[in-house]
């Protein structure tokens, strides 16, 4: 007879222990997740849809289920990037984040919300409805991997994988109060995952606590073959176990922590993480970032909607998707992509079509990546002098919903603290941090590149300091 | 006013490797339509390119071969348009750093080497294949709909482009023949215009002779033969030549050039400048190719074929040495002279006898023994004899057995034949139609089943219908 499973409490590390004691079948495990969404998941419609328990082919008879956000492609599943230009679109071949997954023996439980094409900061750009915020569902659970991650939250997964641009991953883990890796660009194949800014985008893991986001990274991450863009981990994924930070110097960038909109109680539960971090025997030193910060944004949104302009080329209704006849091409295209793309996909083409055109290329895009190259280089020159970088990662917690949604500039400035290290390659890890207002805070931390066992051992460490508990007090 | 003819030629070349540019579908015709394809070349979401190694290795060499400078660093970019025919949205293609740059290639004239430069060559992946159903055009203005294979998208291409640097459509044809031949050897793709693996587009402009400006130019597309760009070209010059001269202004345009009449006909213009918002492909890292990679493949280059030209011509002529280079002959020619075969007659007998036949596959030693006994033995023995040439194992010591038919007396009651039965050509030799020397021949020849030789029977034509005057 199986256990009672709590998947509210029960982490990734915990689940297969208990399959590996059989206490629980991988079967079970999957059955109670979707019960748990069956009961939890019309209020918060963190997933499109989900998926039966399928007997996978390993020896061990499987493992623990997984949510992927819909912008990952998952053979024989419908994945539509939360757009209607992909409503009904069946990919042909997995992702190979998902194939690794399904190789790793996770059954996957469902594809989860999206803003659509990965754009937005609180998953109401999806064409298919919000997600709520597991802790008050009245607020958005950020975006664009808010399904992913008020999912985690909600108990409705045990993990999931997320894409991150400029903060996908990040911010909803912040806003939901989980653990959530964006990795060194480069480290996990983007094959198979809906493109937004080929040259940001990142597939990473959302997780109840650091030592399974390490855990689910070691699955998916690695050279692939299919993406050339990939390289090989230069050490293996430790699961963290240090519980001290002796030695460890923590740079706090001035302008990414007394930034204008930093909300009081968002700084002070950063500023009581640090401190616990000297207990743990840090050392703490203020640093700058000051053209990272002051250009971070602006670029951002010059470099990825000009990729994302380009990218999103490819829906013109001859192959798949949605398709809106016409008597010539020409129209057949404009129909189509008139009918097919929300609001902000649109606002992101044309912002990104223009920033592309000849006579502007230099002005623009040109000019961004010149300035993406000087912000790689402030933060290298932070990491001269510091281990890691601490900052909140979010300026705010949850917001309302429609609270922002009528004012895109509002909602950029949601990515403001962890769009700079995106445009570095930079890794960054969300462990939460405390709460304001009964609403979670995340600390973000950045690391060099490949740095990644660094922030799980600091994120672990602060993480067991911190005694943060992950279950929204609503759900407890 | 005299004007002078300013053409630059832009080639595209379909390299074939064995799978396509950026996915591991098959590259090739022969499947039925949409079979060889993928996530990758139908531009699924998601799926990612993935360069093709080879493909890069042999634009390195056929840029080291047109003499250009290989980039160090080379990178893919993205250009943005629609057409049914690009799946992505986009084509990938290196645009502001090729691979191949500044190069040049020589083409041996009678009054010397002409230089052409080469501006460019670049890597670059093909649309598919479209097919527009109905309408008058055969293009997509107008058609019912259009049908879209595709097989050939994303197969590797090379594009070079020439600098304004051909003064004349033959300049075009023979640098274009030394472009085939040096691609064909370099073993990269078989560079048949016919079935599209080599195709050339030409900017054509004129200037008064003896000036160095660049007019306007027009872009004439769609010649499917040497021989069509050449009357593309030459039409389009005495078109711009007529224009100027009545007081008009070229403007510019493109034109599709009609092989069956010879007529130009331009494009519909477009109603807006084209903007392809070039940017750098980030789904790929730029192409930095060793420098030991580019040396082997330096090491690997044939000899070029202009340089080869030139040596022929010292006991050939130019044009004889240019057919034998271009044909692909002139190793095969070389060999069967080094084994002891009269120059000139080698020369013909290959450049007229053995063209389409696989040279590498031909015995020098035995062509020469071939060459040499040419007049000797029986013309119908020769004929069958280099028909078999470049089978395996082929031997001439058979052939040489046989002897022509010489002896005068025994040719003659032919040759006397042959008069009787066709008294009206007799008459008319008579008369003057001394052309007609070449028919009695071939009637003796004929009814000695190939026997007779050929050179003694033309003699003794001649003298008895000399005699009989």
């Amino acid at each position: 007879m199986s256990a009672v499973v709590d998947t509210l409490r029960l982490t990734a590390e915990e689940a297969n222990g208990l399959l590996a004691r059989r206490e629980v079948t991988a079967a079970e495990l999957h059955e109670a997740y979707l019960a748990a969404i069956a009961e939890r998941d019309p209020e918060l419609h963190c997933y499109l849809r989900t998926l039966p328990y399928e007997a996978g082919e390993e020896p061990n008879g499987g493992g623990v289920p997984i949510a992927l956000k819909d912008v990952i492609s998952t053979k024989g599943v419908e994945t539509t990037a939360g757009s209607r230009m992909l409503e009904g679109y069946v990919p042909v071949f997995d992702a190979t984040v998902a194939e690794r997954c399904r190789a790793a023996g996770l059954s996957v439980l469902g594809k989860t919300n999206t803003d659509e094409f990965a754009m937005g900061s609180s998953t109401e750009n999806s064409a298919f409805g919000p997600s709520r915020n597991p802790w008050d569902p009245e607020r958005v659970p950020g975006g664009s991997g808010g399904g992913s991650a008020a999912a985690v939250s909600a108990g409705l997964a045990p993990w999931a994988l997320g894409s991150d641009t400029g903060g996908s991953i990040k911010q909803p883990s912040a806003l939901c109060g989980n653990v959530g890796l964006r990795p060194t660009y480069g480290t996990v194949s983007r094959y198979g995952v809906v493109a937004f800014a080929s040259s940001l985008d990142q597939i990473g893991p959302v997780a109840r606590n650091v030592r399974d986001c390490a855990l689910l990274l070691s699955i998916i991450a690695g050279k692939d073959e299919c993406d050339s863009t990939t390289v090989e981990l230069p050490e293996p994924v430790r699961l963290p176990e240090r519980e001290d930070l002796t030695g460890l110097r923590i740079g706090v960038p001035k302008e990414m922590n007394e930034a204008e909109g930093i909300e009081p109680g968002v700084a002070a539960a950063v500023a009581r993480a640090l401190e616990l971090a000297r207990e743990l025997g840090a050392e703490v030193g203020d640093c700058e970032l000051p053209r990272s910060v002051e250009y971070g944004l602006a670029c951002y949104y010059l470099i990825a909607p000009a990729e994302a302009s380009s990218n999103l080329a490819r829906y013109d209704g001859v192959r798949y998707g949605l398709r809106v006849d016409a008597d010539r091409f020409s129209e057949m295209v404009e129909r189509t992509r008139d009918a097919g793309f929300g609001d902000e996909p649109k606002r992101r083409i044309m912002l990104g079509t223009y920033a592309l055109s000849a006579g502007y290329y230099d002005a623009f895009y040109g000019q961004a990546q010149k300035v993406r190259t000087v912000i790689a280089r402030e933060h290298a020159a932070a990491f001269e002098q510091f281990d890691v970088l601490v900052s909140p990662t979010s300026p705010t917690v949850a917001f309302k919903l429609g609270e922002k949604a009528a004012n895109p500039l509002a909602m950029y400035l949601s990515d403001l603290l962890t769009i700079p290290s995106c445009m570095a390659g930079l890794p960054g890890l969300n462990v939460p941090c405390g709460l304001s207002e009964g609403l979670p805070v995340g600390l973000q931390l950045i690391g060099p590149q490949f740095s990644e066992n660094r922030l799980f051992e600091v994120g672990h460490a602060l993480e067991r300091a911190l005694g943060f508990d992950p279950v929204p007090e609503r759900l407890r | 006013m005299s004007w002078q003819p300013v053409v630059g030629l832009e080639i595209h070349v379909q390299l074939k490797t064995r799978t396509k540019m950026f996915c591991r579908c098959a590259n090739g015709y022969g499947g039925g339509e949409n079979t060889q394809v993928c996530p990758v070349c139908l531009g699924y979401p998601g799926a990612l390119p993935v360069p093709n190694r080879t493909a890069i290795e042999w634009t390195l060499k056929l840029g080291l071969a047109l003499g250009c400078a290989i980039a160090p660093r080379a990178v893919f970019a993205r250009k943005n348009y629609f057409y049914p025919d690009l799946p992505k949205g986009y084509q990938i293609s290196q645009y502001d750093l090729p691979s191949c740059v500044n190069g040049r290639v020589l083409v041996p004239r009678g009054d010397g080497d002409h230089e052409i430069g080469i501006v460019r060559a670049h890597l670059e992946e093909d649309a598919a294949k479209t097919t527009h159903v109905g309408g008058r055009t055969g293009r997509i203005g107008g058609a019912e709909h259009s049908l879209v294979d595709f097989n050939r998208g994303g197969t590797p291409l090379v594009e070079i482009v020439t600098g304004p640097h051909v003064h004349s459509s033959e300049d075009a044809r023979r640098f274009l023949q030394l472009l085939r031949q040096t691609i064909v050897e370099l073993g990269i793709s078989d560079a048949e215009m016919e079935k599209g693996t080599l195709r050339v587009d030409a900017n054509v402009s004129v200037r008064p002779e003896g000036s160095d400006e660049l007019r306007t130019r027009c872009e004439l597309k769609n010649m499917n033969s040497f021989r069509f760009v050449a009357q593309g070209i030459d039409a389009e010059v005495a078109r711009q030549i007529a224009v100027y001269e009545s007081g008009g202004e070229v403007v510019q345009e493109t034109y599709d050039f009609d092989a069956a009449t010879g007529a130009l006909t331009a494009r519909r213009s477009k109603e807006e400048a084209d903007d392809y918002r070039y940017f750098p492909e980030p789904d790929l890292v730029p192409v930095e190719p060793p420098a030991e990679l580019v040396e082997r493949l330096r090491a690997e280059l044939p000899e070029p074929p202009a340089a080869r030209i030139r040596r022929l011509e010292a006991e050939l002529d130019l044009d004889r040495a240019t057919v034998l280079v271009t044909g692909g002959l002139d190793r095969l020619y070389e060999a069967t002279v080094a084994a002891g075969a009269d120059s000139v007659a080698a020369a013909n007998v290959i450049a007229n006898r053995l063209a389409g036949v696989d040279a590498r596959a031909v015995d020098a030693a035995e062509l020469a023994q071939l060459v040499e006994a040419r007049d000797r033995i029986p013309r119908g023995a020769l004929d069958e004899a280099l028909g078999k040439v470049a089978e395996p194992g082929f031997s001439a010591a058979p052939y040489l057995e046989q002897e022509a038919v010489s002896d005068t007396a025994e040719l003659e009651p032919i040759v006397a034949r042959v008069f009787a039965a066709h008294p009206g050509q007799v008459a008319a030799y008579r008369g003057g139609k001394e052309g007609l020397l070449g028919f009695f021949v071939g009637q003796v020849m004929k009814e000695t089943g190939g026997q007779a030789n050929p050179r003694v029977v033309s003699e003794l034509v001649r003298e008895q219908l000399a005699d009989e005057s």
